[in-house]
């Protein structure tokens, strides 16, 4: 995959906003990798936690929002628990997931769950997946 | 100090069993806890954007709802609630703008929370201040010969500002059940997620989780798997349904909350267990095991 990284994308709104909405310094990663190492979801990830901070990093704004990634994270925070400089990686993604949901560009939405798929789960996952999933 | 209890939405359905045998085995102790007289969900996930003070309000008003309960402690169960609970409390606890933008909200509630109800988990209480000393002594039970493994997921555990055990290696299910006389069974994978709420959307993902959480316990002798919260119940033990089918191999174990094993120990009817609500029948290995 070729990424083009350039200035302009670093200095964008973008980055800001990532790091306003997570309260993270995204600047103090230095790729240890140890975040992906631990993250029990990285089998079905695009971009992994640790490529998420760097992407974040050079403000890869449109490779970020179309990345699977930030939609099979579920918030288990054993990346933010064994990250050496104290990052908060699941904070990040959460900030990523809500500029889409902020646009009102829902992941899930109750209308397309049939009765079936309610039916069987308790409320808990229910009222957890459209918390997380729905703005 | 008088300890209300806040249910939870799910405690009140699928996990009732949970709820049942949690208070039944309170009262063998000699607790008495008091369900809160009117609550609301928690949201069952913390808010972990910076400027969400929106979603705040629901945890925030359960602790109104303890404060006005005229306590001091909440006692919960469920570990999802545990955990959104105790962060909101703490984060508005640490923010006196937010904390008062959280006040001012709530404009029409008679109490102004002021961040001293202190969030309980139900483990913490049994730890803490009966003790599992004292706690074995009160075994009329013993739950000799089980093999537990202890799950301890996510919530319970994590951050680590949260957790009131190792963030890493927690132990005090394992000590829970070695107090009622079980083994405790020890696997590499008792902190993985089960996938949690992508249940909804990607029964595949629970699936492989599943597999490997319980496949693990299994190797290790494992006859039961213990829980603290309805999310990994429901995927641990009713998603075995679609664990099967995409892994003919795969073996099950019923699974059990910490609270079905504490009632059993100190005597509870099984009437108080809710067997029924499980997908992996727990009978046949209870009833092997002479415990029912
Ligand atoms: S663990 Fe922390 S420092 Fe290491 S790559 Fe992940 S975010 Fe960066
Ligand atoms: S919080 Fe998300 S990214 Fe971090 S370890 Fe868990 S699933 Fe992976």
């Amino acid at each position: 995959m070729r990424i083009n990284i350039s200035r302009t994308k670093i200095e964008t709104e973008f980055v800001k906003k990532v790091e306003e909405l997570s309260g993270q310094n995204l600047l103090a990663c230095y790729q240890c990798g140890k975040c992906s190492a631990g993250c029990p979801a990285v089998s079905e990830m695009d971009i992994l936690p640790n490529q998420i901070i760097r992407y974040a990093q050079l403000g890869l704004k449109d490779e970020l929002l179309a990345s699977k990634s930030i939609w099979v994270c579920a918030t288990c925070l054993t990346c933010n628990s064994r990250c050496p400089k104290g990052i908060n990686i699941a904070e990040v993604l959460e900030a990523l997931r809500q500029i889409l949901l902020r646009k009102r560009r829902d992941y899930v939405g109750p209308a397309e769950l049939s009765e079936e798929e309610i039916g069987e789960v308790p409320p808990i996952a229910l009222i957890s997946s459209l918390r997380k999933f729905t703005s | 100090m008088k300890v209300s209890y806040y249910p939870g939405c799910t405690l009140k359905n699928n996990a009732k069993n949970f709820e049942d045998s949690a208070l039944s085995s309170l009262a063998r102790l000699g607790v008495e806890v008091e369900e809160l007289p009117r609550w609301n969900c928690c949201g069952t996930v913390f808010s972990l954007a910076a400027d969400d003070t929106f979603h705040q309000l629901a945890p925030i008003r359960i602790l109104v709802r303890a404060r006005e309960n005229g306590s001091d402690a909440l006692l919960t169960l469920c570990a999802m609630c545990y955990n959104t609970l105790k962060r909101a409390n703490a984060r508005v606890a640490g923010d006196p703008d937010e904390m008062d933008k959280i006040n001012q909200f709530m404009y029409r509630e008679d109490t102004q929370y002021e961040g001293d109800v202190r969030v309980l988990h139900l483990l913490e209480l049994l730890r803490n201040d009966i003790g599992f000393e004292d706690l074995s002594a009160k075994v009329v039970k013993s739950l000799r010969n089980l093999e537990v493994a202890s799950y301890y997921g996510c919530m319970l555990v994590r951050p680590r500002e949260i957790g009131f055990d190792d963030v890493e290696n927690p132990t005090v299910l394992d000590d829970l059940a070695e107090a009622l006389g079980a083994e405790a069974v020890d696997f590499p994978f008792k902190t993985e997620c089960c996938a949690a709420y992508q249940t909804v959307t990607d029964i595949g993902a629970v699936a492989d989780r599943t597999n490997q959480i319980m496949g693990s316990a299994r190797v290790r002798g494992a006859e039961v798997i213990v829980v603290s919260c309805p999310l990994c119940a429901f995927n641990l033990d009713h998603r075995q349904k679609e664990t099967v089918e995409k892994y003919p191999e795969f073996k099950g174990l019923p699974v059990l909350y910490f609270t079905q094993l504490l009632a059993l120990a100190l005597g509870a009817p099984v009437d108080d267990l809710g067997l029924d609500l499980h997908y992996v029948d727990p009978k046949p290995l209870l009833e092997e095991k002479r415990l029912i």
